[in-house]
């Protein structure tokens, strides 16, 4: 696909090392970074933070060519380089629109995290963005922003939510402080009071009360952290949330009630989201779209509705037939045979051929490409949806009409 | 690959004939706090009176938030810790010494990668037990290790027992844990949180494999575990455990759809179900309470809708609502005084981001049980 970002390798891994030089890792780092920037040249970053604004919300929100906040084209990500590279990302192709919220679902090792790790800039050597684009609100490139642009970006118009909102917060500052660190770093011109100001209203959001303030870390509980997360990811307002398994340590319940907070905020905020998650049936409740990945490839991509009910790859297969149900008779289920591969040691053609129950002799040696199926409105991977193939049928039950309170494909959910 | 027979008949607590293997009998279990300045006498009441019995060739799943004390029971019941109170009965009588006690009850733990030693490969971890145990010496050594990996589907075994842990997927070095666990014969295997840690699509495969050894080998199974749909997948008899103690307790599909406890209702309505067609609102639902002054009366009566003047002084006792089906709540005893069914106020909630929880919402669907202020709201 896309591969004229390839002769650019050098200077993308050069500038990889600047960025992760920066330690902007997980929250905590960003916030550090951010206030060390403060210290050393607050106009820098001051102007930075301004003049990324103007190029990019004002600009974008007016060019009204397209909803695609991210756009990522043939985005390859490694680990470690020449021979020995482990191919984390493999020619990703994924787009966010304004509002959405999508669903990025995979197991461990599957790349989900790597993806928006190189989308956000946020990768840290030994991982390479070797090839391929990614574009915010269809103006800046994110894999050639510099510092200063990525720096106007980053918590202003796309912010993160790590997995362990345990190790992202700075356990020795109270969650006030970090706040209004965000708050100093990329409002310069904020005063103290609104600062304050804002620092409450942001915590009560997301249903914690403004006296907690002065609490540090571990005097909240491991939901309570999480939510804390969340806030300072709105802090700034940004129009793309990234979510890296947000409550994949949580209890359900608490699980429940910051899903229904964030899903309550992004319809009141009409921030996108990016939602990392290995759990699909929970995507699939919440997300608007679902792009499934297997062993560093995206394998299938619809709406939640269309993957819940009707997968084309047999990997969504297997994987929706992984979660036992809570209604309905108890069957017995056999889920995905085998286990992912060894991503220094994958298989030829298909990664998936090995555990699929459909493969032959095509898909051991070709690697199939993401097809485009149903009119461009869905794409799945597979040699068997390539149209010369007899589909079996539970690859190709219709997608149906949505029935009410469907999500729509761009976030229109009521 | 194993089946798990269809529709199979539910074998309710020592209703499948025969004694349980395993029993716990007001098994409790207080943790010393470590408090900031006084307060000596504090303590984590982490299992509280916890009745359980495993049947043989019976799968018990035992399903709770993290920090209900499931773990805890599940090492109380392998005699890691010693209970602060109650028994663990094996065949009706006392445990006998550990090292016995051991060849009939084995744990399996969570993580299967920090539960195998990185420095040994899979033939030692599955020798020492059948060494320190004198099952097994010499030239039996090897058919029983080959055996063993046969029994939890790792073949070839010779390749397999060569392998060290780093070589292994997640999925296989569970297996190697519960082969591991099984190399002396045990007839009780308690396993906690065994694929928590596993990718989604090799979960299965190992919920299988301990059906299999239930069907095959007669094994009584715990299964801890915080997700309640795998409960239903694997288990005949469903216990929800809150807060140190079993609140609801039956056989599996009825404990998940027909719940009696507004937490067993509350825990079903937060698990991840895409066929739901409403999502479900349970903001300002409240947290699970401090164990180290826990809640008096019933444990869930600050979080719980239905919540009657009863429950704030009095700890409920299991109820029986169905054959072989338990419920601990105030809501099923027909005797209650006006007074003290007489509905709490609301509980007060942080935040005025959290509203009120639509009263419905997880509304009990026994019909036998008198009418909960929860109705009357509606």
């Amino acid at each position: 696909m896309s591969r004229e970002a390839v002769v650019r390798r050098e200077a993308v891994v050069r500038r990889e090392a600047v960025v992760s030089g920066d330690a902007i890792v997980s929250g905590d780092a960003i916030m550090s970074g951010a206030s060390d920037t403060l210290s050393s040249g607050t106009g820098v970053s001051g102007e930075a933070a301004v003049s990324g604004e103007a190029g990019v919300s004002g600009e974008a929100a007016v060019s009204a060519a397209s909803d695609v906040l991210i756009d990522v084209r043939g985005l390859c990500v490694d680990y470690g380089l020449g021979d020995d590279a482990v191919h984390a990302v493999v020619d990703a192709d994924l787009e966010l629109r304004r509002g959405e919220v999508l669903g990025l679902a995979g197991e461990s090792g599957s790349g989900k995290s790597t993806l928006a790790y190189a989308v956000t800039r946020l990768l840290r050597p030994p991982g390479v963005i070797t090839a391929g684009s990614a574009r915010f609100a269809g103006s800046v490139n994110l894999m050639s922003a510099g510092l200063r642009e990525l720096r106007g970006l980053r918590w202003s118009e796309i912010a993160v939510v790590l997995q362990s909102s345990m190790n992202a917060l700075n356990p020795v500052l109270s969650i006030g402080t970090q706040f209004s660190d965000v708050l100093r770093a990329h409002r310069p011109d904020m005063s103290r009071a609104n600062r304050q100001a804002r620092s409450s209203e942001l915590l009560e959001m997301v249903g914690i009360p403004a006296d907690r303030l002065s609490s540090y870390p571990h005097e909240l509980s491991g939901g309570m952290r999480q939510r804390v997360m969340i806030a300072t990811a709105l802090a700034l307002d940004p129009s793309v949330v990234v979510m890296d398994e947000p409550t994949t340590a949580l209890d359900v319940v608490t699980q429940r009630e910051i899903l229904e907070e964030l899903m309550a905020l992004r319809d009141r905020l009409g921030f996108a989201v990016l939602f990392i998650s290995h759990d699909l049936s929970l995507l699939a409740e919440i997300a608007d779209s679902i792009a499934v990945m297997y062993a560093g490839r995206l394998v299938e991509r619809a709406t939640a509705g269309a993957i819940f009910r009707a997968p084309r790859h047999p990997y969504s297969l297997g994987l929706l037939s992984s979660f036992p149900a809570l209604h309905g008779p108890r069957r017995a289920m056999e889920g995905i045979p085998g286990s992912p591969p060894d991503l220094r040691n994958m298989p030829s053609g298909c990664s998936f051929h090995p555990r699929c129950g459909y493969a032959f002799d095509r898909c051991r040696t070709d690697p199939p490409p993401l097809l485009d199926l149903e009119a461009g409105t869905r794409a799945a991977a597979c040699w068997l949806q390539d149209g010369h193939m007899t589909v079996p049928a539970e690859l190709a039950r219709p997608a149906q009409a949505p029935a009410a309170g469907e999500p729509e494909p761009t976030g229109g959910r009521s | 690959m194993t089946i798990i027979p269809l529709d199979r008949a539910h074998t309710a607590n020592g209703a499948s004939g025969g004694r349980p293997v395993l029993e716990a009998r007001g098994l409790t279990k207080y943790f010393p706090a470590h408090t900031h300045r006084g307060a000596r006498q504090a303590v984590v009441h982490a299992v509280e009176d916890v009745t359980l019995a495993l049947p043989p060739a019976g799968i018990t799943a035992v399903v709770g938030e993290s920090g209900s004390g499931k773990s805890t029971l599940a090492r109380l019941l392998a005699q890691l810790i010693k209970p602060t109170a109650g028994n663990v009965l094996l065949d009706g009588a006392a445990t006998p010494g550990r090292q016995r006690y051991a060849r009939q009850v084995q744990l399996v733990l969570q993580d299967p990668f920090s539960s195998l030693n990185p420095v040994h490969n899979v033939r030692y971890h599955l020798a020492r037990p059948l060494k320190v145990h004198g099952l097994a010496s010499g030239g039996s050594l090897d058919s029983q290790i080959a055996e063993l990996l046969g029994r939890v589907a790792l073949t070839p075994a010779d390749q397999f027992a060569a392998k060290f842990p780093h070589e292994l997927s997640g999925g296989q070095r569970q297996r190697v844990a519960i082969a591991r666990a099984l190399a002396m014969r045990p007839r009780v295997l308690l396993a906690d949180e065994p694929v928590s840690m596993l990718d989604v699509s090799i979960r299965l495969g190992v919920l299988n494999l301990l059906a299999g050894l239930r069907e095959r080998e007669g094994l009584a199974i715990l299964y801890v575990t915080h997700d309640i749909a795998s409960a239903r997948y694997l288990a005949d008899v469903i216990s929800v455990m809150y807060a140190g103690q079993i609140i609801e307790s039956g056989p599996a599909a009825q404990v998940t759809d027909a719940p009696a406890h507004p937490y067993t209702q509350l825990l079903l309505s937060a698990a991840p179900d895409p066929d739901r067609a409403e999502p479900p609102s349970l903001r300002g639902r409240g947290a699970p309470p401090n164990l180290i002054r826990p809640p008096a009366g019933c444990r869930f009566h600050p979080r719980c809708p239905f919540a009657m003047a009863v429950c704030a002084e009095e700890r409920p006792a299991a109820i029986e609502i169905a054959p072989g089906h338990t419920s601990a709540c105030w809501l099923h005893a027909m005797d209650l005084t006006a007074a003290q069914s007489r509905p709490l106020k609301e509980p007060a909630r942080p935040g005025p981001a959290l509203k009120d929880p639509a009263p419905g919402d997880v509304a009990p669907k026994d019909t036998n049980r008198p009418q909960g202020p929860g109705e009357e709201k509606r």
